[in-house]
C-alpha cells in the first residue's frame, strides 16, 4: 500500500495569537490508499475541524491552520488558494453531515451531480449525462435516467445522502471524506448508505477518511481507527486491535459505555464528566479530570504517541509499555 | 445488521417520487389561488394593453386642442369630458397610462439588478467592500425614497431617462440590503460549502448557488415596488418634476385638473382611480407572488 494522505502536525487555532484556543492540537495521522480510516470522538473534540482543515475549507481568518498535509507528497497548506477547487472534488470528495440541507434547493439533482464532473473533466454532455446516471446507479438510486430533472426536495434523507455521495464521487476522487454521513438519518437507512459507501470503495477502490461519533458505524466500514479527545489523538489503531486491545482509558470508556445484546449490566458504564471546552486545557493531558488511571504526571506532560503494536498507538502515561520513558 | 447493496423493491416504490411540479406551477399558485388576485391580474393586463395599444384605442390625439370645447362634461363622444384646453381626457389617460406603466416596469427591474450586484457583492465577500456599500445604503436610506427622487428630479430635471435613474436611485438600497441579508444567509448554507467542496470556483458559486436562492425575496420586492414606483412617478409629475406636459401622465393629469377644479372634476377623478386602482391591483398581487414565494408558508 502506498501512503495516500499523511497529516503532520495539524493545528487549527481561533482567537488571540498570545492565548489561542486550539481546536486541533498538533495531530498526526496517515491514510494509505484504498484504506478506510475511522475519526472517532464527542463532539467538540476537533473531528469535523480536521476533515475541514484537509481540504482547506476552514475560514482563515478567524482560524489559523498550521501544519503540513501531504496529499500523494504534495503538501495541500502550501499551493496557492486559487489552486485549491482542482483538488477539491477531483482529487478528495467530501461528504457532508446534512443530507437535507447540503443539496442546492433550485438545481436539479442531475445538474448538482455534473457540475463536479463539468468543473473537473473535458466531456461532452451526453458523456457527462451518462457518467451521471451511472454514479446514480453506483449509490442505489432507483431509475436513475428519471430522476435527473428532479429537485432535491422531492427526496427522502437518504435519497439525498446518496445523491451526496454521488456528488462527491463525480471524478473518482482518491479519497472520500465522509463527516459523519450517518448522522442525521435513522439506522435502517444508515445501514443501506453505509452498505453503499463500502460498495463504492470496493468498486472504485477510494480511501475513506470517516468522521464519526457512532463506534458502530466504525465497526462497519473501517480499518484503521483514530481516536480524537479536545484536539489531541488519543489512540490510532487498527479496528480489530482497537475493540480488542484498547490501551487508551478514554477509548476503553468509550468502548464500555457501547450496549451488546446480551447485556447483564444494570447501568451502562459512564465516563464522568464532560468534554472541557474547547483550548481551556492548555496543560497536561487533556482527559486527566475524567481518567480513571490520572497519575501526577498527566497534570503536568501531554503523554506522547507511543507504539502498543506494529500499527498501535496509544498517548497514556499510565498505560504505555515499559521501558518508554 | 445485515446490509445489502440493492435496494430492496418495495423500498424503491416507497421512495416513488413525488409528481414534479411544472415551472409555471408556482405562476399558476400565485394568479389562481385567491378570486382578488385573479380580478387583480385581469386588471392590470387590461392597463397593460391599454397602454400597449394607446394610438389604436385612443379616439383623439391626446395633445390636440380645442378650443370650441373645453370643460365639456363626459358625453358619448368624450367619454371623460374634457379639460381646459379642450383636449378628450380619456385619451390623454391611455396615452398617460403609457408613462405611467413603464416607470412601474423599470425601475424596479433596474434597482433589482443594480441593488443584487451590490448586496451580493457585501454579503458574500464581506470585509471592506461590505463597509462602503453599507454605509452608502445606509446613507441612501436616510432618505425617504420620495424625498430622494424629488431631490434628484429638481437637480436632473424631468426627462423619461431621468426619472427612470431617479426611481432606480431611490429603490437600490431596498435590494441591496434584501440581496445582501438573503447573501448572508444563504452563504452559510450546507450546500454552499458542499458546492465548495466539490471544487466550484467563487463565481459559480455565486451565480448558480447564491442568486437563484435568493431570487425569491428580490420577486417580491419587485412587484411590491412596482406599485410605489407607479405611485411615486405620478407624485412626481404632479409637482411638476416628472413628465414633462404636454406630455400626458395620470400625474399631471391630476395636476392639470387641480388647477381647473372647478371647471371639471372627471380629469382628477379619472387619474385619481386609474392609480388607485393599478397600484391596489398590482399589491395585491404583490401579496400573493409573497405568499407563494415564502418558504414558511410553502404547502
Amino acid at each position: 500500500m502506498t501512503l495516500l494522505l499523511d497529516v503532520q502536525n495539524l493545528v487549527v487555532e481561533f482567537g488571540p495569537v498570545r492565548n489561542p484556543v486550539r481546536v486541533v492540537n498538533g495531530i498526526s495521522f496517515t491514510v494509505q490508499a484504498g484504506e478506510s480510516v475511522g475519526i472517532v470522538g464527542e463532539s467538540g473534540s476537533g473531528k469535523s475541524m480536521t476533515a475541514l482543515s484537509i481540504l482547506r475549507l476552514v475560514n482563515e481568518p478567524p482560524a489559523r491552520v498550521s501544519g503540513k498535509v501531504l496529499f500523494q507528497g504534495r503538501d495541500l497548506m502550501q499551493i496557492p488558494k486559487r489552486d485549491m477547487p482542482a483538488v477539491r472534488g477531483k482529487e478528495i470528495g467530501m461528504i457532508f453531515q446534512e443530507p437535507m440541507s447540503s443539496l442546492n434547493p433550485v438545481m436539479t439533482i442531475g445538474d448538482q451531480i455534473d457540475e463536479a464532473i463539468f468543473l473537473h473533466e473535458d466531456l461532452s454532455k451526453a458523456a457527462r449525462r451518462q457518467r451521471v446516471i451511472d454514479l446514480l446507479r453506483l449509490v442505489g438510486m432507483p431509475d436513475p435516467e428519471n430522476r435527473l430533472s428532479a429537485y432535491p426536495d422531492q427526496f427522502s434523507g437518504g435519497m439525498r445522502q446518496r445523491v451526496m455521495a454521488a456528488m462527491a464521487m463525480a471524478c473518482n476522487p482518491k479519497l472520500l471524506i465522509a463527516d459523519e454521513p450517518t448522522t442525521a438519518l435513522d439506522v435502517t437507512i444508515q445501514a443501506q448508505v453505509l452498505a453503499m459507501m463500502l460498495d463504492i470503495r470496493t468498486r472504485l477502490n477510494s480511501a475513506i477518511l470517516l468522521i464519526t461519533h457512532d463506534l458502530g458505524v466504525v465497526a462497519e466500514i473501517c480499518d484503521r481507527v483514530v481516536v480524537m479527545y479536545a484536539g489531541h489523538i488519543m489512540e490510532d489503531a487498527g479496528v480489530h486491535e482497537l475493540f480488542a486491545n484498547a490501551r487508551h482509558p478514554y477509548t476503553q470508556g468509550l468502548l464500555k459505555s457501547v450496549p451488546t445484546l446480551n447485556d447483564t449490566r444494570k447501568r451502562l458504564h459512564q465516563i464522568p464528566g464532560t468534554v472541557p471546552p474547547a483550548g481551556t486545557i492548555k496543560q497536561g493531558c487533556p482527559f486527566r479530570p475524567r481518567c480513571p488511571m490520572r497519575m501526577d504526571r498527566c497534570a503536568v506532560e501531554m503523554p506522547p504517541l507511543v507504539a502498543h503494536g506494529p500499527a498501535h498507538r496509544a498517548a497514556c502515561w499510565a498505560t504505555q509499555p515499559e521501558g518508554v520513558a | 445488521m445485515t446490509m445489502t447493496t440493492d435496494l430492496p423493491q418495495d423500498l424503491a416504490e416507497r421512495e416513488a417520487i413525488a409528481p414534479e411540479p411544472g415551472y409555471w406551477d408556482p405562476v399558476r399558485h400565485v394568479l389562481l389561488d385567491r378570486w382578488s388576485t385573479r380580478i387583480a391580474f385581469v386588471v392590470v393586463i387590461l392597463f397593460i394593453l391599454a397602454a400597449a395599444f394607446a394610438p389604436w384605442l385612443a379616439p383623439y390625439d391626446p395633445l390636440r386642442q380645442s378650443i370650441v370645447s373645453i370643460n365639456k362634461l363626459p358625453s358619448w363622444d368624450h367619454w371623460l369630458g374634457t379639460d381646459q384646453f379642450g383636449r378628450d381626457v380619456m385619451s390623454r389617460m391611455i396615452h398617460g397610462s403609457r408613462n405611467s406603466l413603464i416607470f412601474g416596469l423599470l425601475a424596479p427591474i433596474f434597482a433589482a439588478f443594480f441593488g443584487t450586484i451590490l448586496g451580493v457583492t457585501a454579503g458574500y465577500f464581506g470585509g471592506w467592500a461590505d463597509r462602503v456599500i453599507s454605509r452608502v445604503i445606509d446613507l441612501l436610506m436616510a432618505f425617504p425614497e420620495l424625498l430622494l427622487a424629488i431631490l434628484i428630479a429638481a437637480a436632473l430635471g424631468g426627462s423619461f431617462w431621468n426619472i427612470v435613474v431617479v426611481l432606480t436611485v431611490a429603490f437600490t438600497p431596498g435590494f441591496a440590503r434584501v440581496a445582501r441579508a438573503s447573501t448572508l444567509a444563504v452563504k452559510q448554507e450546507p450546500y454552499v460549502e458542499a458546492a465548495i467542496a466539490a471544487g466550484v470556483r467563487t463565481p459559480l458559486i455565486i451565480f448558480r448557488h447564491i442568486v437563484p436562492n435568493i431570487m425569491a425575496p428580490i420577486v417580491v420586492l419587485m412587484t411590491l415596488w412596482s406599485a410605489s414606483s407607479i405611485r411615486i412617478e405620478a407624485t412626481l409629475s404632479f409637482l411638476g418634476i416628472g413628465t414633462q406636459p404636454p406630455n400626458p401622465s395620470w400625474g399631471n393629469i391630476i395636476r392639470d385638473g387641480l388647477t381647473n377644479m372647478f371647471a371639471t372634476q372627471w380629469p382628477i377623478v379619472a387619474g385619481g382611480m386609474a392609480i388607485t386602482i393599478v397600484v391596489l391591483a398590482i399589491s395585491i398581487i404583490g401579496d400573493s407572488v409573497r405568499d407563494v414565494l415564502d418558504p414558511e408558508n410553502a404547502q
